[in-house]
């Protein structure tokens, strides 16, 4: 059986779902919540990266660079919010975030 | 099954069971590890898709720095991670549901799936393969997309100052060099020439 589109397409749709998963099974830890959305974020790029190989167009490929410059400013921001949160509440609780009530 | 098959099915076949781990490993130490393992593997598909560049830069970015940010904050905070699963079967079912919910959707998108013959020939930049794939990136990314990158750098200023003005912090009670006052000193207040010491007295 050849390798085709829709197995990368498939796998990538497996991995948005895990990463989904996390974001919601993880009520207490945000770092977990952090990895989850760096699993979205490469099931993305798996995307761009399978549709740019098997239609032969570059574009894909150059914005997946993109989103991995993205992915990286948004971890060290949000492990950057992390930690001053840690050391004013000395908890990394989900379900203690509430000071913006939102 | 050729070759490209079965790497193909290995490479996913781990990088899907390491995703797994991510989110259900105990200790957020072996989270970490397990998340670079699937972005390892996830090179390794980047790879049999033809985009090397892609590929190391994945190794590169992700393992080298953001696992290791991970890492380090992880290993940083003084946190009861065994409390900290507490909870996890309460939301099983809703999580199961949403899932199977998100991934039949995507399936059903994917197995659906076709592009139409008009939609190829609009624009883009078609893959040449007498270059290799580190050169046409460079020549589409330098020239096409330029502006893009210029702002891609911007976010990445932007990360890099967020981040140390959120971490800083000054402690009043440690000692600092004043370098202002260093330079502002002169010999005629740092040095005091006592004349008419007795000797043997002291001062």
């Amino acid at each position: 059986m050849d390798i085709g589109l829709s197995h990368y397409l498939t796998v990538a749709a497996v991995l948005f779902t895990m990463g989904v998963m996390g974001i919601i099974l993880n009520r207490k830890n945000i770092i977990i919540i952090l990895m989850s959305v760096e699993l979205i974020l490469l099931s993305v790029n798996i995307n761009l990266v399978s549709f740019s190989s098997f239609l032969g167009d570059l574009t894909g490929q150059v914005f997946s660079l993109f989103i991995l410059t993205v992915a990286a400013a948004e971890a060290a921001i949000g492990l950057a919010i992390l930690v001053t949160y840690f050391r004013n509440r000395g908890s990394i609780a989900v379900e203690d975030i509430n000071m913006m009530k939102g | 099954m050729t070759m490209a098959a079965a790497f193909f099915y290995l490479f996913s076949t781990v990088m899907i069971a390491s995703a797994f781990m991510v989110i259900a490993a105990r200790n957020p130490v072996h989270s970490v590890l397990f998340l670079i393992l699937a972005f390892v593997n996830a090179s390794g598909l980047f790879i049999l898709l033809g985009a090397e560049f892609l590929a190391m830069i994945l190794v590169v970015v992700y393992v080298g720095a953001v696992a290791v940010l991970f890492l380090f904050v992880v290993m940083m905070l003084d946190v009861d991670f065994a409390e900290l699963k507490q909870g996890f079967l309460q939301y099983l079912p809703v999580g199961v549901l949403i899932g199977a919910v998100v991934l039949l959707e995507l399936v059903l998108v994917v197995g659906g799936w076709q592009t139409a013959p008009a939609a190829l020939a609009t624009g883009g930049v078609p893959i040449n393969l007498a270059l290799s794939n580190t050169a046409q990136l460079g020549n589409v990314i330098y020239t096409k997309y330029v502006f893009l990158f210029e702002a891609s750098s911007l976010v990445l200023l932007t990360a890099m100052i967020g981040a140390i003005v959120l971490t800083l912090r000054h402690k009043p009670d440690v000692k600092r060099q004043d370098i202002a006052a260093q330079n502002a000193r002169t010999p005629a207040d740092a040095v005091d020439m006592k004349t008419n010491v007795p000797s043997r007295a002291g001062i």
